[in-house]
Order: C-alpha cells, then structure tokens, then sequence
C-alpha cells in the first residue's frame, strides 16, 4: 500500500520538479487528446444537425411515404375510399402515428401587397414525425381541424412579411380567392429559409371531411406518411404494394422509405476517421513523451543511483520512471478534455452548421470520447515510458553516485 | 554480535581488456552497534569500492560479509534493496541531493521506500532531523541556494531519517573547506553517536579520523590499524 502510494508520491514530485520539459513533451499528447475529444463532441453535434435537418424534410426513421393517384387524371381517390382502403393495414401493423402531407396554393394579403405562396396542407401529427418544434406560440393540433379559421404556421421570414415578431398572441391574415377566408398564426418555426414556409391544419371547418384537393398545379397527390419501427419498414412496403391495390382498383399506388436510412452509416464512418487521425496525432504525441523520457533518464542517472542507496528496488525504479510518464500524459489528457469541453460548449455551433436553428436534442458531451482519450493518453503515457523504465533499472548505481 | 562482520573480502575487477583488477584482496572488518571507525588511505586504494560492498550497494567476489550475524552473498534483487534502505545511510562527498527538491524532500525521500507508519509520517520525521541538525529555518530552501555545509548537513540529515543502523561516510568533508568540513563532521559524529548508529567514514583529513573510535588504513588492498592520532597534534 505505502509502496503504491510512494511511486504516485515519486512520480507526482518529478513531474512536479520538472514541470517545463514535461509541459513541453506533453504538446503532443494534449494536441491529440484535444482534437479527438472536440472533434468527436463536435461531431456528434453536426451528426444531430444533420440528423434533425434530414428528418425534418424526409421524417424520423422509418417513415414510409404513402400517395395513389389515378393514373389517367392525376387525381388522388375520394376521402372516403382512401381511408376504407388504408383502415385495415394500419390496423394489421399496429401503426398509430401517421401523418398527412400534400401541396397547394394559397393568395396571401400581406401588409405588402397579395402574395401567392406554396401551402404546405398537413395533419397536426406531421409537427411531432417532422421534429418540428416552433419557437413562438405552438404547433397545430387537432382541435384546428374543427376551426372556423385555418390554422396556420408559418417560419420567421413570412412572419417578418406579416408585420413582424415577436408573436405573442395568434396573428390573423387574409387568404384571397373566391371565398376569402381569415386564417389564424399559431405559431412560428425557425427554419432559416430566406423564402416563405406555410403549414396549414389539412382540414378545417370550411372544408370538413374534404380530402385534399387535387391540385391543378402539378404538385402531385398527398401523401400518408407511416411512421414505424426501422425493422417493419421493409414489410410494410411490399404488403402495401401488395395489399392497396386491390382496395383501389384503377389507381396508381406508391409506397417508399422516405427518411435516409444511410445516414448512421456516414456518420460512423465520419467518427471513425476522426478517431483514425486523433490515433495518429496520439502517437505522434508519445514518441514526444518518449524522447523527452529518454533524454530524463540519462540526465538523471545520479539520482536514480542516490534513490537506489535510499533502498529503491528495480521495481519501484521502474515504476516511478513509467508512472512518471503516465502521471504526466493523463494530466495533459484531463487538461485537453476540459478544453475540449469549453471549447464545445462556448463555440457558436448552431450558427455555423444549422442557420441558427436551436438543436432540438442537443447532444450531450462526448463522455466516451473524453473517457477514451484518457485511457489513450494513459496508453500512450505507458508505451513511451517503458523504454526509459528499462533504462533507469539497468543503470550500475555505483557507477551512477561515482562522481 | 558485531553488526558489520567481514572476513577475508576481495573485489575484483574485470577490465574491458581481459583483465583483473584487484581492487579489495583479504579485507577483515568488524563494526560494533553504535562504533565510529574511521578509514584513510591514498586515492585510488579501493575505500570508495569498500563502502559500496559495506552498504550493499557492490558484492564482493571473495570473503565473507556478515550483517548482524546473517550472510549477505544471497541476498538479491528486492531483499538485498530493503535491507540496504532499512540498515544504510549513506553521507556522499558530493552531497548528492536530489536537485530543486527543498531540503525537507530531500530528507523524506529515504521514507518514501518505508513502510507504513514510517512512510505516512516523512515530512514531519524530515522536519525534525533537520531541526537536529541546525537546519530547521532552511526546510522549504532548495540545495542550490545553500552553502556546501549546508548541504552536506541536509545529506546527514537524510541519512539519519530512517534511524539506519549503520551510517556510511564516503570523505564526507573532501569538498568543503577545512573549517566548516570540520563542523560538519562533529556533527555527523555527534549525530549519530547520539542515536546510537555506528558510523565508518572515509577521509583523507587526519583530523576528522581522529574523531572516531578506532582508525584504519587500506593500503594494497587490505586493512590494517593505525596508530591512534590525536587530534591536537594536526595543525
Ligand atoms: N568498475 C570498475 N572498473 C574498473 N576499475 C574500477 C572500477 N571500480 C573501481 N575501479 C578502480 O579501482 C580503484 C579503486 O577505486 P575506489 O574504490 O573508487 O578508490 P578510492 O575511493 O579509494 O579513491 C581505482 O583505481 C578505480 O579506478
Ligand atoms: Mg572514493
């Protein structure tokens, strides 16, 4: 027990001692440590980013975009058919999150003149498949559907269009057309695009029980988006394929994975370059430690052979020497990882990579990653402290304390 | 029993060229618990080689060295160490501290090859052996900032810390200047007579054997006694 407590003692009073040329042959160590901690803190950042951007256009894995249209008008089947035809697959495989998405057109009276705008015409469920979280007021529900006025969400730059933030109570504004109607703001999302965004509620009381309309402009028919375990993915697909056809006869059925199932694997690839490269920079680090240890051991040989007469066996000469090197690197690797911890944490990420977007699941810090370059730096310290180890146990102390 | 019992030692050596050196041929010592025995002898007789076979730091390749009775030529690796930390203190002509290190580490480092109680208490145990030796206002300086004196009392301070039972003196005073070498040496002297350690120094200065019990010569690689020499007499 004293003896283990005696080499930390030994080993912590040389760094101690000989604090310069051991900063300086940590350089390395901490330059590694540094990058594989902040890089892979980083990455895990972008790799949500990136995760969150994907799901709020394609859905969460795994979201399979459903549409049927005739193939002759282009017109999607009547409510009442489509929903008949769809009641029993949902059914049979226990889906209860689905949403609705289809494209249209609305004249907008904007304080600046009427603007016609892209619609996006969803169902209340598609805010929570889509991750889509606003940053005023709320997202739409179901009770919309039964509003006299449409429900709208629209992103900040339609806001500005509106009159401008904050939005503190819903905002009302003006569709044009035959039968104007007055659709109310609930909410605002912030999604960085420099061009109008509108989701509307797909149905409200001026159109209960419709589906969407078929639109003349060519935006295609609505889409049913299921949400369902990654691994039924494959299988509902084909029984779609299989089964809705024959509920429609005559219509067109596509059925497909819209979220990107490769994107896990880019991103592990991306994580294990990092690391690939944080390696290289480690052991780049540690023939740093290394030489430094060499250069140590024979400048203290006197002093290896004085602490040989105070009684220190080859053991503890050893182990001081190796200690000495591990004490030193994971010192620098606990400095690196705090670094890295500021570092993450006090860059301005979000601006960089997601147009300022707040990550909606904001990852957590890297603790393997700090946890991994710790043991490495220890590893590290440990290999290039074996060779000087060696070397101090074979030094002749007699001829060390010769003077 | 005599603590240190040598019989017959030689230590030779084996020269790059195929030779032999003798350095040590028939050497008979015997040191009694708590005896200052002092050893002079021309530079280059073997005391150096002596003292290191003495501390367990060399082995003789001929004779027999007893220490408290028990034969020391098995003695090995880890056994052969403890014994020399727990028996040995060792006073060198060159100090030898440990660089940048306060004189309080320097005189705790001994400890931290103890055990236990020994190891747990070192800065306090250094604290006081300097206070013995004059030095108690000096604890916190490093070697660099003292005089030679100083050091050399930081050196018998370190020596003393474990309570060795033996303390080896390699010409204790050969690089301090007469006076303060003489100082130095009534105090290791005194030192250990005070803590009943036996004491063998090596010196050139007659003055400083004359301090001891007994005086020896190694000359052709053996001992033999001197006349005893007053110290008065040395001008
Ligand atoms: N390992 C060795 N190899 C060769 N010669 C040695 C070795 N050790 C000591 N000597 C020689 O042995 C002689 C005695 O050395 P030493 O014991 O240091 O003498 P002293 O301390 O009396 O001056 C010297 O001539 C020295 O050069
Ligand atoms: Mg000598």
């Amino acid at each position: 027990m004293s003896g283990l407590l005696g080499v930390l003692a030994e080993a912590w009073s040389e760094v101690r001692v000989h604090k310069a040329r051991v900063v300086l042959s940590l350089v390395g160590v901490f330059l590694a440590v540094f990058a594989m901690t902040s890089v892979t803190g980083l990455g895990l950042i972008v790799a949500q980013v990136q995760q969150e951007q994907a799901e709020r256009s394609g859905g969460r894995a795994a979201t399979i975009g459903l549409s049927a249209y005739d193939p002759m008008t282009g017109m999607p089947p009547d409510a009442a058919r489509w929903e008949a035809a769809l009641g029993g697959l949902l059914n049979r495989y226990g889906i209860t999150t689905y949403a609705t998405v289809g494209y249209g057109e609305g004249l907008f009276r904007l304080p600046g003149g009427t603007q016609s705008l892209q619609v996006t015409e969803v169902s209340p469920s598609y805010g929570p498949l889509h991750r889509i979280q606003p940053v005023a007021g709320r997202w739409l529900r179901e009770g919309d559907r039964t509003s006299l006025s449409p429900a709208l969400v629209v992103n900040e730059y339609l806001l500005d269009l509106l009159g401008g933030g904050p939005l503190t109570a819903p905002r009302t504004v003006v569709l044009g057309g035959p039968q104007p109607v007055t659709a109310t703001v609930v909410g605002v999302v912030r999604d960085g695009y420099p061009q109008p965004t509108v989701y509307r509620v797909d149905r409200s009381g001026m159109d209960t029980g419709a589906a969407p309309a078929a639109n003349p402009l060519g935006y295609g028919p609505p889409t049913l988006e299921l949400w369902v375990p990654d691994d039924q993915a494959d299988a509902v697909i084909s029984a779609v394929q299989s089964d809705l056809p024959l509920a429609l006869p005559g219509l067109e059925v596509q059925a497909y994975r819209q979220d990107s199932p490769g994107l896990a694997e880019t991103l592990d690839t991306l994580r294990l370059a990092v690391r690939g490269a944080g390696a290289v920079v480690l052991l780049l680090g540690g023939l740093g430690v290394f030489n430094v240890g060499m250069m140590a051991v024979r400048q203290r040989i006197r002093e290896i052979g004085i602490r040989r007469s105070f009684g220190a066996t080859s053991a503890r000469v050893f182990g001081a020497i190796m200690l000495e090197s591990v004490v030193a690197t994971v010192l620098a690797g606990l400095a690196a990882v705090a670094l890295a911890v500021v570092v993450v944490r006090n860059l301005p990420l979000v601006d960089w990579f997601n147009n300022g977007v707040p990550i909606a699941d904001e990852p957590g810090f890297p603790v393997q990653a700090a946890v991994e370059g710790l043991v490495a730096a220890a590893g590290v310290g440990a290999l290039a402290g074996l060779l000087p180890a060696l070397l101090a146990v074979r030094v002749k102390v007699i001829d060390a304390i010769r003077f | 029993m005599s603590q240190l019992q040598l019989t017959g030692i030689g230590r030779e050596v084996r020269l790059p060229d195929g030779g032999v050196l003798p350095i040590l041929t028939e050497v008979d010592l015997t040191v009694e618990a708590g005896e200052h025995v002092s050893i002079v002898g021309r530079s280059g007789s073997g005391k150096s080689t002596l003292l290191n076979v003495l501390g367990l730091l060399d082995s003789p390749t001929a004779g027999e060295y007893l220490l408290d009775g028990e034969p020391t030529d098995r003695l090995r690796g880890r056994r052969r160490a403890r014994l020399r930390g727990e028996c040995f203190g060792f006073v060198f002509q060159q100090f030898n501290l440990l660089p940048r290190r306060t004189a309080a580490e320097n005189v705790a480092a001994p400890l931290l090859y103890a055990r236990g109680r020994e190891f747990l208490t070192r800065n306090r145990a250094a604290r006081e052996v300097l206070e013995r030796v004059g030095l108690g206002d000096r604890a916190d300086q490093v070697p660099e900032r003292l005089s030679g004196g100083e050091q050399q009392r930081v050196a018998i301070a370190r020596a003393l810390v474990r309570r060795p039972r033996v303390v080896l003196a390699d010409e204790p005073t050969g690089a301090l200047d007469v006076e303060t070498g003489r100082a130095v040496m009534a105090l290791l002297a005194e030192a250990t007579a005070e803590q009943g350690t036996a004491l063998v120094t090596i010196t050139h200065d007659l003055a400083v054997a004359a301090l001891a019990d007994r005086q020896l010569r190694l000359e052709g690689g053996r001992l033999t006694p001197m006349a005893p020499v007053v110290a008065e007499v040395v001008p």
